[in-house]
Formats: C-alpha cells, structure tokens, sequence
C-alpha cells in the first residue's frame, strides 16, 4: 500500500477522539454469589461443603489433644497431635541409632542449604554441579559412617524423612543423564538409537512404579552375577532411578522439540561438530526451556518415593505406620497419615511455588 | 585409513549402530546368563506349570466367582478382573467429578472457586499411598461394628464390614437374556444405519418396551435382603471398606487430575470463541458445551489418555489398604509358589498390554477426533 | 555438559561400588568371613522372635539364633546385619545371596524344601492360631461360622485358613493384607473377627498392639504342627552343616545342663560329653571348620535354648509363652539333642 488515496464514501476518514477506556465493571459480590441460579447453587453447595466439614475441624482442632506426656491423656473426640510429638524422631529418622541422629539432622541441614543455593538460577554452572557432588558424597559418608570415626550405620537401619529426601534427589540427579541420552536417542534419525530409546522410554512408562519395585527387589538379585550384592534400599533407588530417567527423557525431549532446526543447521553452516553442537547449542537451550517442567517430575518423583514402602523399605510412612501401631495410643492412624502427608504437601508446594517464581523469571528475561 | 573411515559421516552412523545394538544385546545376553547361571546354582525350578495347580488360598473378594480349590492362573484372571472393574469404575466416576470441578473453578462464583482451588491443591500435593492409608484408616476407626450398624434405610447396613445394600437377584435366563440384549443392540445399531430416521424413532420406541416385557417375565427378578446372622451380615450386595477406601483415594486424586487437564484445555480455546457464542445469542451454557468443551476436546484428549494410564498404574497401590488387585494377587502366589519371575513377568505382561492398547485406542481417537473437527 | 555428565557417572560409580561388596566368593563361610559378618533376614517387627528395641538392637529368639551362628564364626554375637524382608521378599533374598540365613518364623514345607532351599534345625514348633476378642464368645474353631479374619500373605497361613474353613464348614471370610502393620491394624479396629497366624505371632502381636492383652483369647486352627525352621541356600552343605550344628549346640547345651552362668566352670567337667561338647576334648570344631570351642562360646554369649526361649518369648518375656513342645524330649517335648562327637 503505498498511501491512502483510495477513497470509498462509506469508511470515515475523520479520526475519532480518544475515548477513556470504559471502567471495569466489578460485579457485587452478593451477585457473583447468589446473581443467577446456578451461582447460587454452587454458593450453597460451597456453604454445605463448609458445613459437612465441621466435625473434621471439630476433631481435628477442637476435640484435639496437643500436648500431653500421657497417652491416656488423649481423648475420645478429638484428634491426638501429642501423638505425633512423642513419636516425632522415630517418624522423621526411623531406626536410625539415636546417639548418631545428629548425622542425618546435618545431611537434611546440607542438602536444605544446596537446595537453597541452587535455587537461583544466577549460581547454576559447572561449580554448582560440582558442589553438588562433594555434597552428596559428604552426605553419604554422614549417613553410612564407617570412617573418621563415625560408628558404620548399615542401609537397613536407615530410615524415615532422611531416606524420603535421599531417594527423590539422588533418584532425579542420577535419572538425569540417562534421560538426556534417551531424549537424544529418541530424536535420533538413525533407527537403533531411536528403537531402543523408544522402547526403553516407553516400557518403563508403560508400567506401575510398583512392578518396578517388585522387579528391583525380589527380581534384580537373580539377573545379576551372584558376587553382586546390592542391598535393598540401593535397589530400590535403582528403580526410582529407571523410573525418573524415563520420565525425564520425555520432558527433555519436548524441549529439543522446541528448539528449531534452524539452530544446529547454523552450527553445521560454522563447521561446528555434531555432538559438540548438541552439547553446547541445543541441549543447554532445549533444558532451559524444559525445567518448569522438570520442577512438575521433581513432585511426581518425591510422592513416589513413599511407594518404597511397598517393598519395605523405611521411608518416612512406614515410620509413621509403625510408630501408630505402638498400642499404649489410641490408634492415631489418621493423626499419623495426616502428618506424613502435611510433610509431602510441604515438600511438594515448595517446589510447585519454585517453579511459579523461576517461569516467571523465564518469561521475564532470557538468562544464560 | 581408519581416520578418514571415520569421517565418513554415514560409515560412522553405522559403527555406532551397530555398537549400540552389539552392547544392548550383550546386556540382554548378560542377564539371561547370569539368571540361568543363578537359578541352576540354587536349584530354582522355572516354568508356568504352576499356574494349573490349586492355589489353596483366599482372595477377599472377586468380582468373578473365586474358591481357594481354583488353580493359579484363575488368581491371576480374577487380580485382572479386580484391577480392571476398579480402574474403571475409578476412571468413570472421577472423569465426572473432574469435569464438576473443572467448570467450578472456571466459574464465576469466587467462594465455589476458591473451594475448588483449595481441594485440587491439597489432594495433587499429597501421595496417593498415604491419602488411601489415610481414608482406610478413616474407615477402620470411625465405622462402627457390625453390631451397631448404621441402618439409614431398610435394607441398607453401614458398618466396618462394608456397605450391605439389597441385592435384586436374577433368575437362572439371566446368561441368554444378556446374549438377547446384546443382539437387539447390534441390530439396532444396523438399522439405525439403515432405515431412515423416522423409521428408527418409532422402532427405538418398540424395542424398548419389548425388552422391558422380556426382563420382567423372563427374569423374576428378586431381592435379597442384607441381615445381621451370627458374625457379619448374609445377603444382599456388598462394598467392602477396602474397596470404598481405594475408590474414595483413587477418585479424588485421579478427578483433581482430570479436571486440570480439562480446566487447561478449556482455558487454551480462544476467549473469542465465548465471545462470538455470546453474540450469537447463546445462553452460557450452551456455549460452554456445545462451542467450548467440543474443541477442548482435542486438546484435553492426550493429556486426559495418560492420566488414564496412570490411573491404571495406580490402582496397584491397593495392595496397601488389602484389595486383591493383581499386585496383592502376585505377592500372594510369591509367597505361596516362589515362582517369583514368573508372577512378575506376569504382572508385568498384564499392564504392559494395557498401557499399549489404551494408548493405541486413544491415538486412533485422537486422529479420528483431528479429523472431524478439520 | 559433559563434565556435568562425568560427574555425575562418577557419583554412580562410587553410590554403586559402595553398595556392592563381594559376597558368595566360593563357599558361604568364606564369603562371611572375608565380609565380616553374617547377614540374617529379620522379620518387619515380630516382637519375641524378631524385633528392634528403641536402642534399635535387634532381639527375638529367631534373631539370636542367628547371633549363635556369628559366635560359632566370630566369636562375637553382634557381628550380624539384620535385613528386615517382607514375605514375598525372603526366599529371594536367601535364594540370591542377600542373606546368608533365613530364621523368619519360616515353617518347614516340602515344596519350599525343594525349591532351592535348605532348612536346617526347627527352632520352635507349633500350631497355627486364631485370635478373637473375648468379647465375641468364641473360644474353639467350631463356634466361628462366617467370621471374617484378618490374613496376612506370605506365610502358609493363608492356606491352613482355607483348609480349616473347608473342614468344618465354617464359610470363614478372609481380609488379606500384604504387611503385618496392616492386619494388626485392621484386626485391632474391628474390621475382622480373627486374626490368623502362627501362634507365637498371636500372642506377640498381642502382646504389643493389644490395648490390653487380657481382652483377646488364642487358640488353636488345627491339629497339626509346624516347624519352624532356619533355611540356607541349597548347595552348600558345609553351610547347613555350621547352621544345624550351631542351633544343636544352644539344645545340647540345655540337655547337657550347660549354662551361661556355669559354662567355664563345666570346662573342668568330668563328664565325656559335656568335655567333648565344650571343646576340652578337640575334633568337633576342625570337622565344621569352626573354632573348637564355637558350642562354649555360643552358650557363654547368648545361654542355651531354655535361657534363650524364656528370655525371648517364655516367662522372663512379655508374651509369656508356655514352652509346651519346644521342651526337651526328656520333658516330653520335640527338642532333641543329636551327638557332639
């Protein structure tokens, strides 16, 4: 179009004034709530809600016992939370010998302040991954012992909070690479590369988390060559470990879909190599892209860990399980589930909020 | 030589596949050795011939009939047919609470959609194993004994033993009224093909009413009433705790699911859409369902498969609150057999075959759903 | 990136190699010496038989059966790592080598027998029994007509429930649980009328998640015993022979009046038998392959078998069991001492 000289008797050609934008229209609220049937339906089936979960409160908090020494103490009604204070270190660590806690207490404390430092993705690079290491080591040594004079604390006595954390960040971390390998796999163009990545991605997808388990504990033992003996809780990891990299490898891989082809050509037109391309072009940009939702993995996978009890091992809902079957209190099953979950619903919020604030900072700017 | 061998872009691709595919099956090889090798060292006999044997130990309820003088491979049927009627009675009734609380927290109401909100928080953040631990527990402890059986309706007995309803019993025609069914439904679906749509109307009309007639006469049917005889109530049709416990869990925690899938895929179809309904003339209902959700549709389809699965996959946890899904059913013939890889593989097999059959369903209907919508 | 990834195979290198030790290097006591220490499956929590204090030291009669055999090795009772199994758990896990021993309140049947493993010494005989509240009115099988019970899977249990509800005609209803946190559980709550296993379980379970005890009444399922047995992989019979040798060594040292009190006084024995037990007269140990006085060490650390039961699970313990067959054949029970010599 090179200028407005067409001109039709039915288009105005004054410009109107500039007119306010009209005020948004804020409806009462007494209308958002009972304005039409419906909203009034869905009012008081709100209300009616609200009213049917009375006596939960009632017990939950009015009825409750808080502190009491005496299991007696805990009354018929309400809920007993002294429970979940007496019994407060054998959920959290489990059997794990009380004079040595204070080495789970400072693994938690460890791996609490790495997460924290790695929260800001300003920090992330090769030193990160690096402390990374030297902390789970140090986490490890803490937990095992046997050297520096730390008294040797074997795998079966692990248990509880401790082991629930351990089993999430180390199932993700090692799951990692593996997934980046079945990602790239699966987007090769060469046929086995892709067939066996598929096939892999998919088996693993396709089945229970608990078949998965099952396989580690009771199957693994008998494909390996009988002078490896792996205990449980290294097992279990193993599946935990299987299971992430699967589930990983289809979130990297919905990144290297996003990043355009366009990318690695350039890189091919500079005589840039393959793989170097895909180490330092697109997989850096590809997982940028995906870790809104790799924090979504990262919740799947820490509610998973509590599947571990299936096969035995002592997570921290086992813990809370034995610790209700002590009978001198009444049976605080639900106080028990109801703390463990509170736990879970801890963890996972915390990491579901990360994940809100760091996609807004994606959006927000591009960092590199 | 081998340098510029090496170079050769396509002479590389295929040493590399051809190491990969070497190294995968040496790991296969590996494994079956070390198996064979582990299992003639211990003296461990493997074969499926155990599945003919009497399994000898109870399963605590079935949907089809079970004795303990049943052989293994019935167990396993009926873990199969335990696991697949609670997968989808779960995937059925939460895909109707989903979509209830998807449209309640699209809805303008702020008290329902905050409550919504909350709900769907709270139950995707918590593990499923200790929401069914908690809801089992829930049961155990606030229901009371058979003895002091709630009785809100004649009939009706709710206590730790379960829910006991009246059962309507059907006489001995009710196999070949089924297969008649079964049969005027097909044929109606033909002539619904067939004959034109007046035709059918009028026809739909008969058949019912014919159908009607032939259930009454032919099945007398009868009623069983739940009663308080010695231990527990005899008679009459029965939920289980562990049953209700795991379909409360499942339900709550598949719909929160499903219903952000639903509320995502309603939320990605343009606002001009509602717009446009709107001047239409359309009453806000109706362009919800028949503009909004029919194109949602596509959108909420695939994610809606895999929860689908999961759902699936989930419904092995009920070996926590002891309802004999195959999982529980495994252990079990574990336990009783010692033909461990056997029954894993088994397990294993199974829900391989479901996940692969859902997702092909759901890839033909997904094309099926892409084509008549463009 | 790819140091990222060097690292991280590195963790797992160190996470596995940390994780494996070398195990079933030839012969089982080779392996458990050049480990250290023996490994025994333990029950998920059976207080009497298997069980973690709050100190987190495991105690139980099936548990120091086991420390026997790490006498009879190391000399040294607590040179054992307990692995707590679930029932599916605990035939694989010996059948591959995670454990050395099985002592899991494990009852001694053909098929088990023949299926890759090998049973050693009963450890303890008896019934298979119901639990019900008192306040139901039941006291023998007969009387219980369409209760339903609390099973728990993994044992044989689940098949004696079956046979004895097929023999009497009692329509009994099962619950199966795969955990034994969960039937107490679900017994102690009201869901079932019964609860099934082995006796002795009954009554630890009674013991310790019964509000109070004295509410419950046990009795017995059937007329027919079980015997509860140690097992150890099939094939290495220098094995079975330390373990069987290690369990006589706690019954012949009751029979042979030999206790923990008098076990060094008893060196000075006069007695032909008591020499050749304790070792004063050698040849016992070198054919095991043990120490020679492994049978004084054994009784010197832990007592012998009546000590051991009445500590455990008999009158000095919570769950006051009577010793009934677990006596000594001399007092009429199934406890019987073969030849040291």
């Amino acid at each position: 179009m090179t200028s407005l000289s067409i001109s039709h008797a039915h288009v105005a050609t004054d410009i109107l004034p500039a007119r306010q934008a009209p005020p948004i229209k804020r409806m009462p609220l007494l209308k958002m709530l009972f304005g039409d049937i419906l909203s009034a339906a869905l009012t008081t089936g709100a209300l009616m809600t609200i009213l049917a979960l009375m006596p939960a409160v009632q017990w939950g908090l009015v009825d409750a016992t808080w502190t009491t020494a005496d299991p007696a103490a805990c009354r018929d009604g309400g809920a007993c939370w002294a429970f979940v204070g007496a019994k407060l270190r054998f959920i959290l660590f489990g059997l794990y010998p009380p004079e040595a806690q204070w080495r789970p207490m400072i693994m938690m404390g460890l791996m609490v302040g790495m997460v924290l430092v790695s929260l800001s993705p300003a920090l992330w690079g090769r030193k990160l991954v690096i402390a990374w290491q030297v902390a789970v080591a140090m986490m490890l040594t803490l937990m095992w012992g046997g050297v520096a004079g730390l008294s040797f604390v074997p795998t079966s006595q692990w248990g509880g909070l401790p082991v629930t954390l351990l089993l999430a960040l180390l199932s993700l971390g090692c799951g990692f690479p593996f997934a980046v390998f079945l990602a790239l796999g699966r987007r090769s163009s060469l046929p086995i590369p892709s067939v066996l990545s598929v096939g892999l991605i998919e088996t693993v997808r396709g089945l229970p988390l608990v078949g998965l388990l099952f396989v580690a504990s009771i199957l693994l033992p008998l494909l390996l060559p009988p002078t490896w003996t792996i205990d449980k809780l290294g097992r279990t990891f193993a599946a935990l470990t299987v299971f992430a990299a699967a589930y990983l490898a289809e979130v990297i891989r919905g990144g290297l879909q996003a990043i355009p082809a366009g990318q690695i050509e350039a890189a091919k037109a500079l005589g840039i190599p393959h793989w170097k391309a895909i180490q330092h072009i697109v997989m850096p940009q590809a997982i940028q892209k995906v870790i809104p939702p790799l924090t979504n993995t990262a919740i799947v996978m820490v509610k998973n860990t509590s599947l571990v009890m299936i096969v035995g091992v002592f997570d921290m809902l086992s813990a809370g399980r034995s610790a209700a079957m002590d009978p001198t209190w009444p049976a605080p099953y639900r106080e028990a589930y109801l703390f463990v979950g509170l736990i879970y619903f801890a963890l996972c919020v915390a990491i579901s909020y990360y994940a809100r604030w760091l996609e807004l900072r994606v959006k927000a700017k591009d960092y590199r | 030589m081998l340098f510029a061998l090496w170079d050769n872009r396509r002479i590389r691709n295929n040493v590399i596949q051809v190491l990969l595919f070497a190294g995968f099956a040496g790991l296969l090889f590996w494994l079956w050795s070390n198996t064979a090798a582990n299992l003639a060292a211990r003296g461990i006999r493997v074969g499926f011939d155990y599945l003919n044997r009497q399994a000898n130990f109870p399963i605590s309820e079935s949907v089809l009939p079970y004795d303990p003088s049943d052989t293994f491979g019935w167990a396993y049927v009926i873990g199969v047919t335990n696991t697949a009627v609670i997968s989808l009675t779960a995937i059925i009734i939460s895909t109707f609470i989903g979509l209830v609380i998807a449209l309640v927290r699209l809805s303008n109401n702020p008290l329902a959609s905050k409550m919504a909100a909350l709900f769907v928080g709270v139950i995707r953040n918590m593990p499923l194993i200790v929401q069914l631990l908690f809801w089992y527990a829930l049961a155990t402890t606030v229901l009371p004994a058979p003895r002091l059986a709630f009785n809100p309706l004649p009939g009706f007995y709710l206590s730790l033993r379960g829910l006991y309803v009246p059962a309507i019993s059907l006489g001995p025609q009710a196999g070949p009224f089924a297969a008649a069914c079964l049969a005027v439904l097909i044929a109606a679906v033909i002539m619904r093909r067939l004959a034109p749509i007046s035709a059918w109307s009028l026809s739909k009309w008969v058949l019912l009413g014919g159908l009607a007639v032939a259930a009454v006469v032919l099945l007398r049917p009868s009623v069983s009433f739940p009663e308080l005889k010695g231990f527990n109530f005899i008679g009459g049709l029965r939920l289980s705790p562990e049953f209700a416990a795991l379909m409360l869990g499942l339900v709550l925690y598949t719909s929160v699911f499903i219903s952000e899938v639903i509320r995502g895929g309603i939320e990605a179809v343009s606002r001009g859409q509602w717009e446009a309904g709107r001047a239409l003339g359309l009453s806000e209902r109706h362009v919800m369902f028949r503009i909004i959700i029919p194109q949602a549709l596509r959108i909420i389809v695939p994610p809606m498969t895999s929860q689908y699965l999961s759902t699936v996959k989930n419904t092995t946890l009920a070996l926590a609150v002891g309802y004999p899904e195959l999982g529980l059913v495994v252990g079990t013939v574990i336990n009783q057999t010692g033909q461990a890889i056997e029954s894993i593989s088994i397990l294993l097999a199974v829900f391989l075959t479901i996940s692969i059959a859902v997702s092909m369903f759901m890839n033909w209907y997904n094309a099926h759903v892409a084509l008549v919508t463009r | 990136m790819r140091s990222k990834l060097l690292g991280v195979g590195f963790l797992l290198t160190s996470m596995l190699s940390a994780g494996l030790s070398p195990a079933l290097a030839g012969p089982t006591l080779d392996a458990v010496k050049a480990r250290g220490f023996l490994k025994c499956a333990s029950s998920q929590g059976t207080v009497g038989f298997g069980a973690p204090d709050e100190k987190g030291y495991w105690r139980g009669l099936d548990v120091e059966t086991c420390r026997a055999v790490a006498v009879a090795i190391f000399n040294d009772k607590d040179k054992v790592e307990f692995v707590p199994l679930s029932g599916q758990q605990r035939v694989p896990a010996l059948q591959t080598g995670e454990i050395d021993i099985l002592p899991r309140t494990f009852t001694w049947t053909l098929r088990r027998d023949a299926n890759g493993l090998n049973f050693t010494t009963p450890n303890y005989y008896e019934f298979t029994g119901f639990m019900m509240p008192k306040a139901l009115g039941v006291t023998k099988v007969e009387d219980m007509s369409g209760a339903s019970v609390c099973v728990q899977t993994g044992s044989t249990t689940e098949v004696v429930a079956n046979d004895v509800s097929k023999e009497h005609n009692l329509g009994l209803k099962p619950v199966v649980f795969e955990n034994s946190s969960a039937v107490s559980q679900a017994f102690f709550s009201g869901r079932c009328d019964a609860l099934i296993t082995d006796a002795a379980a009954l009554a630890s379970i009674r013991a310790t998640s019964a509000k109070n005890p004295d509410d419950y009444i046990i009795f017995p399922a059937t007329r027919f015993m079980d015997a509860l047995t140690p097992a150890v992989r099939h094939g290495d019979d220098q094995w079975l022979d330390i373990v069987n040798w290690s369990i006589q060594a706690l019954i012949a040292g009751e029979q042979l009046g030999v206790t923990q009190a008098n076990v060094s006084e008893m060196q000075k024995s006069e007695d032909p038998r008591v020499k050749r037990f304790l070792g004063v007269e050698p040849g016992n140990g070198a054919a095991l392959g043990l120490d020679e006085k492994f049978a004084a060490n054994i009784i010197a650390q832990l007592g012998n078998y009546g000590k051991m039961f009445d500590r455990n699970v008999g009158k000095d313990s919570p769950l006051k069991l009577e010793r009934g067959a677990n006596r000594l054949y001399s007092d009429g029970g199934l406890m019987f001492p073969l030849a040291f010599q």
